[in-house]
């Protein structure tokens, strides 16, 4: 049994930081790595990730991209990663 | 290695080619374009080149077709550009200068980087954390919305380089000129205390360091162009389209008393007018264009433009949440001072 890995969204509820989300349901519904997604709104607590630009992706507290959307092939490599990582 | 340096570029060869391909078909399409309009207006609907109906016509058969085209080929090429540059990058670049040079450069950056208004926060913070003084930061944080990609292409295509040029050097001025004013005003205070209390905890950031292929840079530019356009090229059609009404049917000069030159009260009127409106350069600038050729000022009509864009509510509401009140007073009346200032520069100088 693998681990579950948490997948963070960071951003404040503008239109690129719903649409990562999206990406990032719509990936992770087509394999089988077990999940969550937690969303983190609040500035103060999107800016100690350090990040300059919304929307963040954050796999197990390592931050992956921030200020674009990345590709759905390459969220699902990632998440990947990380899960045999554990 | 070096086999991973030969596979690398093999992988980009046929980018480059089909990059090469449109790049062909767009030049020969664009440098057509009037013998087009003028056989579409005056050979097939049979228009006479003197009546008003098909000189509008003319005008917007020819121009809609220009202004898509232009828009496309430009952004990507600048979208492009923008994935050599990143905000970390910038900050990393601007935190060892000092007020002046760094004024300079994180305007110069501003203009380059693209922005979206929910990232000003981020941003404003990650430069404060950084220890970036607050007006070097002001700098960025005005010269970017100012500096919009759609409306220096709009500008490029429908008053020339010039103009366009002339945009892109005075959004950087405003950008630096506003940035030491408020610098000099010792504001630290006005800004929310918690910017000042967070740490980053979670610098890990080396996964992020990928080194992109050309393929990947186009495939990038590509898809952001498509978003950009997608998003502006309905406004571009109206707003050419009523551009095309006011060429066709709104007498010479109609405006040269309201707008024109001689209207001292025109540049801060337009500032102010356009505060409030929080419209896409898009729309607006086909419209400020067909005003021109009706004796509107040129320093007036820009001003307009940059309050348009540089200064909206939805990103003043934005700013809320890291300033206080008294600092987004303090903040919108610099800018808007200095767009002022830069309209009567033109009017004088154009």
């Amino acid at each position: 049994m693998k681990a579950m890995i948490t997948i963070k969204i960071l951003g404040s509820g503008c239109a690129n930081c719903k649409r990562l989300e999206q990406e990032v349901r719509e990936a992770m519904a087509g394999t089988t790595i077990e999940h969550e997604i937690v969303k983190v709104t609040e500035y103060a607590d999107i800016m100690t990730y350090g990040i300059l630009s919304t929307p963040g992706l954050v796999i197990n507290e390592t931050v992956l991209s921030a200020g674009r959307i990345p590709k759905r092939q390459q969220i699902i490599e990632w998440a990947a990663r990380f899960q045999s990582a554990e | 290695m070096r086999f991973s340096r030969f596979m690398a570029i093999r992988d980009d060869r046929p980018a480059f080619v089909v990059v090469g391909v449109v790049a062909v078909v767009w030049l020969i399409l664009y440098n057509n374009l009037q013998p087009i309009a003028d056989w579409l207006t005056y050979s097939l609907l049979g228009l006479s080149p003197e009546s008003q109906i098909g000189e509008a016509l003319n005008f917007f058969i020819y121009d809609v077709p220009k202004l898509l085209l232009l828009l496309s080929g430009m952004i990507f090429l600048i979208t492009l550009l923008q994935t050599f540059i990143d905000t970390e990058k910038v900050r990393v670049l601007v935190e060892r200068r000092g007020e002046g040079i760094g004024n300079i450069m994180a305007s110069i950056f501003g203009a380059i980087t693209p922005f979206c208004s929910c990232s000003s926060v981020p941003l404003f913070i990650g430069f404060v954390q950084a220890g970036i003084p607050l007006g070097i930061t002001f700098s960025f944080l005005i010269t970017s919305p100012i500096m919009n990609e759609v409306a220096f292409v709009m500008l490029l295509g429908l008053f020339g380089w010039k103009v366009a040029l002339l945009y892109l050097v005075s959004g950087i001025v405003i950008g630096v000129v506003s940035g030491l004013v408020l610098g000099r005003l010792k504001l630290e205070r006005y800004v929310e205390p918690f910017v000042y209390e967070i740490r980053a905890k979670h610098a890990q950031q080396q996964a992020l360091e990928q080194k992109l292929s050309w393929l990947e840079r186009f495939g990038q530019a590509a898809d952001s162009t498509r978003e950009i356009v997608g998003k502006v090229w309905l406004f571009v059609i109206i707003g050419i389209g009523i551009g095309a009404f006011i060429h066709g049917f709104v007498p010479e000069d109609a405006l040269t008393g309201i707008m024109g030159e001689g209207a001292w009260w025109s540049v801060p009127a337009a500032v102010l007018l356009g505060i409030p409106l929080y419209s896409n350069a898009a729309g607006v600038i086909p419209i400020i264009s067909a005003l021109l050729g009706k004796g509107a000022a040129l320093g007036t009509a820009l001003a307009f433009m940059m309050s348009v864009v540089a200064l909206s509510l939805p990103e003043m509401i934005i700013l809320r949440k890291v300033l206080k009140p008294r600092l987004i007073a303090i903040f919108v009346g610099v800018v808007a001072m200095s767009i002022i200032i830069t309209g009567y520069l033109f009017n004088m100088i154009v």
